[in-house]
Parts: C-alpha cells; sequence; structure tokens
C-alpha cells in the first residue's frame, strides 16, 4: 500500500508553497486548542516545555526558520530501565507497530541498554533519529527525499523516495526502517508506503501545533521527566538552560554531524 | 599487418539453445523481481540491518565489470597494443550490455522501481549516488559513440579521441562506485579512500575474465581467430590484475587494522565472522586469486586454453566473493553506536546482523548475469563484432 494521497505537508513551507500543501489553519487552530486543554489536565509538566514561552507553534502561513533548532535532551539517570512508554507513545502516535517479523518491523525508537564490560555499571536510553545538523541520509540521498527542515528536523518525503536504503547504509545510529511490506491503518498525519524508508519525525506535526513529542509526554506521564524537548537556539528554552548548566553528550560526536538529540550521563 | 575485417556470429544450433538459456534465466529474473515488487522486500533476506543483500552483489558485480571489460578496447586505442584492437567491439558491447544489465539489477530491487521517472528527474547532487546516475547514463552514451565510430569507416579517425574519453569516463565510473561504500562516514568496513582505487583493479580483474571466457565461448562456435598468442597474453595480464587487487586488499584491511576502533570489524570479516572469513580466505583469496595466479604463470598451465577458462571462472567466483564481503559483511557486522560498551536493544543493536538470502533474490541476480550475456549474443549476431581474416601476424 502506497503513502495516502491526502498526506499531510511536513516540509515545513508555509500553506501552499508545497505541491502536496492543503489548508491547516482550522484543523491546526483544532489540534492546538484540543492539545492545550489535554496538557492543562493531563500533563502540565511536561507540556509547558512546547508551550511556554519558548516554542510556539507556527502560524498556518509562517515559513519554518533556521532561528529554531528543535532538540532534545534526555538524561539516562532517570530513564528507568524496562520501561518503554516513549516507544510505546510512539508507536501508537505514528501507527507503527509489531509485525511479528522483528528484523524487518519498523521501529523508529527503541530503548537500548547499554552495560559497561569493566565494572558492569548498565544504562537504558531511547535511540530514535539524531535530527542531525549535518545529516549522512540527507547527503546521500540520490533524489532529494531525505531532507533537513530549517528547524533542523530530518524527514522523509514519500513522494520522493525510491526505496534504494542508501540512507539507512549511512546513518550512523540505525535509525531508520524500510517498510518490506502493505500496510493498513495509517495515521493520516504520519503517511507512510511499501518500499520506502521512515523514521522518527519528532513528531513534526505535533512540534507544529506547538506541542512535544509523542514520547516526551509519556516520559513525562509516566513520572520519569527523562525527556526533555525544546528549542536550541533559545538561550531562554528550558533545554538551552539545561545545556548550558551541566555537560552534554551526542552519540557519535566524533563524526561531527551534530545531532539535535541530546544525552547526559552516558 | 594483416588487414582485419568483421562479421556477424553465425546462429547455429548451439548459439539458438545458448539464447534460449539464457531467456529462460532472463524470464526467471523478472519473475523473480515481480514477486518482491508484489509482497515487497518480506519475501526476500534482506531486514533493516542489512538493506543490500545479493541483488546488490551481483548488480555491483556487472557495473564493475562493465567499466573493466571495456579495458580490451582501451588497450588498443589508448595505449596502443595493437594485438587488442579486432577485440575492441566486442570488448565495447559486453561493456554496454553488463553495465545495463547490473543497472536493471539495481532499479528492479529498488522499494519502489515504479519510481524510476523520480530517480530521472530529481536529484540531489551532493548524493554520489545520484553522480553515478549520470556516470552510468555517459558511459553507455560513450562507449555506443565508441562502437559507432569503430564501425563507421568515415568516422574511424574519432577512435582514439573517443577511446581516451571511454577510458578516463570509465575510471571515474569505478572511482564514483567504489565510493558509494568508500564515502559512508559511519560504516567502519568502508569508510576508507582505498576503496576507489580498489574497485578500478576488481574492475579491471573480473572484467578481463568475463571478457576471456566470452570471446572463448564465442569462439567455440566460430572457425578459430583467437589465437593461442593473445589468449596467454591476456592470461598473463589477468594475472597482474589478480595481484592488483590483492595488493589493494591488503592496504585495506592492513589500515584498518592499524586503527584500534576497527580491530573489531576486522577480526569479524577475518577471523570470526563465520561465513565472511570463509568466503575471504577460502574463496576470494585461494579460489579466487592464488589458484588463478598459479594458473597462469606456471609453465605447465599457462599454455592450456581450458586452465586458462577455469582461471577466468575462478576469478569471476572470486570477485562476487569478495563482493558479498564487502557489501554484505559490512552491513552485518554491527554499529558501534557505544565504543566499549555492551549494547542489547529490541532492533537488535550490538549483535551480528543474519542474513540468508532468498530465491528471488538469486533469481534476479543471476537473471541479470544472463541479461548481460544475452544482449551480448544477440549484439555479436546482428552486429559486425566479430574479427575475420586476422593473421598471426595481427595477433587475433
Amino acid at each position: 500500500m502506497t503513502a495516502p494521497s491526502q498526506a499531510s505537508c511536513q516540509c515545513g513551507k508555509p500553506s501552499g508553497g508545497c505541491a502536496s500543501a492543503r489548508p491547516q489553519g482550522t484543523r491546526r487552530d483544532f489540534l492546538k486548542d484540543a492539545a492545550g486543554f489535554a496538557s492543562a489536565t493531563l500533563a502540565p509538566g511536561v507540556t509547558l516545555m512546547a508551550f511556554g514561552d519558548t516554542a510556539q507553534a507556527r502560524a498556518p502561513n509562517e515559513k519554518v526558520s533556521a532561528k529554531t533548532r528543535w532538540g532534545m535532551l534526555i538524561d539516562t539517570t532517570k530513564c528507568a530501565d524496562g520501561c518503554t512508554a516513549c516507544v510505546t507513545a510512539c508507536s501508537t502516535e505514528n501507527g507503527w507497530k509489531d509485525t511479528g517479523h522483528p528484523e524487518t518491523d519498523a521501529q523508529w525508537i527503541r530503548k537500548v541498554t547499554l552495560r559497561n564490560p569493566r565494572n558492569g555499571a548498565t544504562r537504558a536510553l531511547p535511540v530514535m533519529c539524531q535530527h542531525c545538523a549535518s545529516p549522512p541520509c540527507v547527503d546521500v540521498c540520490p533524489t532529494g527525499a531525505s531532507f533537513k527542515r530549517a528547524d533542523g528536523i530530518v524527514l522523509v518525503d514519500k513522494h520522493l523516495c525510491i526505496g534504494c536504503r542508501y540512507c539507512m547504509m549511512a546513518c550512523p545510529y540505525n535509525a531508520r526502517s524500510f517498510i518490506h511490506e502493505a500496510l493498513e491503518d495509517q495515521k493520516p498525519h504520519a503517511p507512510r508506503g511499501k518500499g520506502t524508508v521512515e523514521s522518527c519525525t519528532l513528531c513534526v506535526h505535533r512540534v507544529d501545533a506547538g506541542r512535544a513529542p509523542a514520547c516526551v509526554e509519556a516520559c513525562g506521564s509516566a513520572g520519569h521527566k527523562a525527556m526533555l524537548f525544546g528549542d536550541l537556539n533559545d538561550p531562554k528554552s528550558e533545554i538551552a538552560r539545561a545545556v548550558a548548566e551541566a555537560p552534554v553528550s551526542q552519540i557519535r560526536a566524533d563524526l561531527g554531524v551534530d545531532p539535535g538529540v541530546m544525552y547526559r550521563g552516558i | 599487418m594483416a588487414h582485419v575485417g568483421y562479421r556477424e556470429a553465425s546462429a547455429g544450433p548451439g548459439f539458438w539453445a545458448a539464447v534460449f538459456g539464457l531467456g529462460v534465466l532472463v524470464l526467471a529474473g523478472l519473475g523473480s523481481a515481480w514477486y518482491m515488487e508484489h509482497h515487497g522486500h518480506i519475501v526476500t533476506g534482506m531486514t533493516n540491518r542489512i538493506v543490500w543483500g545479493m541483488p546488490h552483489v551481483f548488480a555491483i558485480f556487472l557495473i564493475v565489470g562493465a567499466s573493466g571489460v571495456l579495458n580490451v578496447a582501451s588497450l588498443a586505442s589508448v595505449f596502443g597494443k595493437m594485438p587488442y584492437k579486432p577485440k575492441a567491439r566486442l570488448s565495447g558491447l559486453l561493456a554496454i550490455a553488463m553495465l545495463m544489465s547490473g543497472l536493471i539489477v539495481l532499479v528492479l530491487d529498488l522499494g519502489r522501481p515504479d519510481r524510476l521517472t523520480v530517480a530521472m528527474t530529481s536529484y540531489n547532487f551532493r548524493s554520489i549516488f545520484a553522480w553515478n546516475i549520470f556516470l552510468y547514463t555517459g558511459f553507455l552514451v560513450i562507449v555506443g559513440a565508441y562502437l559507432v565510430v569503430q564501425m563507421t569507416r568515415r568516422w574511424q579517425g574519432w577512435t582514439g579521441a573517443v577511446g581516451v574519453t571511454a577510458f578516463l569516463w570509465r575510471l571515474i565510473l569505478t572511482t564514483g562506485t567504489g565510493s558509494i561504500f568508500g564515502w559512508l562516514v559511519a560504516r567502519e568496513a568502508y569508510n576508507a579512500a582505498v576503496m576507489a582505487p580498489l574497485f578500478i583493479a576488481m574492475s579491471l580483474n573480473i572484467g578481463l575474465a568475463v571478457f576471456i571466457l566470452v570471446r572463448m565461448s564465442v569462439a567455440a562456435g566460430e572457425t578459430h581467430d583467437l589465437t593461442d598468442a593473445l589468449l596467454e597474453r591476456m592470461a598473463r595480464l589477468l594475472g597482474i590484475f589478480i595481484a592488483a587487487v590483492l595488493y589493494f586488499t591488503a592496504v585495506q584491511h592492513l589500515t584498518n587494522l592499524y586503527s584500534a576502533s576497527r580491530i573489531g570489524v576486522e577480526r569479524f570479516l577475518l577471523v570470526d565472522g563465520g561465513i565472511y572469513p570463509m568466503l575471504f580466505w577460502g574463496v576470494q583469496i585461494v579460489l579466487g586469486s592464488l589458484v588463478p595466479l598459479a594458473i597462469v604463470f606456471s609453465p605447465r598451465t599457462a599454455r592450456s586454453h581450458p586452465m586458462i577458462a577455469l582461471a577466468a571462472v575462478l576469478v569471476m567466483i572470486g570477485g562476487l566473493a569478495q563482493l558479498y564481503v564487502i557489501i554484505i559483511g559490512g552491513q552485518a557486522y554491527p554499529l558501534q553506536l557505544f565504543p566499549g560498551m555492551e549494547v542489547s536493544s529490541s532492533y537488535h543493536d550490538g549483535v551480528v546482523a543474519r542474513y540468508v538470502p532468498s530465491l528471488p533474490e538469486f533469481g534476479l541476480g543471476l537473471g541479470g548475469l544472463a541479461l548481460s550475456f544475452l544482449i551480448t549474443f544477440i549484439g555479436v549476431r546482428v552486429l559486425k563484432i566479430l574479427p575475420v581474416n586476422v593473421g598471426a601476424s595481427a595477433g587475433a
């Protein structure tokens, strides 16, 4: 099954600026209102990070800007071993699931367990697309289907992906999945299609509506608050302040791809 | 020097039997591609860890071989080795046939082969893959022109210029193919500049082996116009190319072994990686390199046509094994996201990826190989490719 033709546009251009875009003002407003209500009642501590003065939703006609760099800080000392709330939330939000083929099933986010062989110390942490500033997947994609929005979110244009999988060869994080068989029951905001490649979108549909990614929200709801989301470029944002106050690390920082997902405690 | 004329191949029962057999294999390849497209890659052995499988091994074998097989023509038009001149047309035809077949295998293995037009109209020029699309199509155009100027009497004066262009183009093309792997910064098994010259050496090696076999099989059904002298000369050249591949392979692995961070992947590929060290040492090095080296340089076997044919077959098998180890082995070894740590996850982090190629993958790959020979056989039947009236002085 191919991606639904009514797929919502994630390119970041203002409505009408993209061939696949369609007016969304009404829906966006509705989503924003609904999210605001939900955040106030369900998880105020979490969504404040996205709804505070640092991460407002874009107006319908506002173009995505490089003034913003969306990022995530994951505190592995707070990430509970065995907890998969972030993984479940991502799966529910974006519609990917276990089909009984673990080697070919899509996994946009996974829990990785680390063990230091010298002292036996363990750590658990979620790994997903790291939304690199210099993404190798974007460099190698022959058609430009893999692209980075101005605000740092790395996406796949499902209309341009030819399924060559070169991006999967290039990704240092095993963050991408290839759709090996036909799909059903897709989410309208997360179009997917057999024969194309996909990965974490940083819940771009939620971010554009002023909400935090589903994994971040779920981590907060589970009481761990290990995941912090926001604008790395805004010095007043909670994430920027957290990054500034104590050392953080990036996975495979030696590659120089500057991931937007950072970690503490590894 | 004797006058060299050209003619079409005659179509005896052997020719039609070969065309029929190859046609069946090509149909099997197309059936495999349809099956994979219809059901998705779930019917292959490929996974989210082994994203390029057996079709890529065959496709890259054909693409690399296409570049190398043209070397026979280059020896005449670029390096002035005139004994090779009568073989230049077959060399060009084989190059086109192998490249077309390799590209068809690659395209049919895409997740969305129906989007070929997207690949031809939407480009990201930072991608070496996108550059290769131009290098491949350019190669077909230039080698096509090379054939035309050779076969058109009034344009034969252009043969040298077009030949030099084709020679340079194929060096760039194979540099591009090697760089598909060499520029993958995150893959410890690949990320090295030596991949480009290694692929060029592999192309010369595989290409000459294919040429020797095709020329011998075509000659078997024809009057003998392949002299002992030229065949033995090509066999010795094959020995030099085998040595060149061994040299670059040694440089590739020794460079990695010098880097502490890459000892793990080298140990996997060369010592304890199961099928991969077996293919590397047993098939690529011993069977595909040392044995043919001994054949072409040993006084007892160097003049034997069957032994030279055996050496060429072994080089082809060794080349396939080398590509399997590079392409599949390089992916099977887990990416090192957290160096020095033991890693586990539901996405198979930290473990060696399993890969069992499926029947459709073999079908598609072998179908591509058969297509290259089918195009060549039909080409020699309908075009004036084969040299005639060639005396020993012409060396043909």
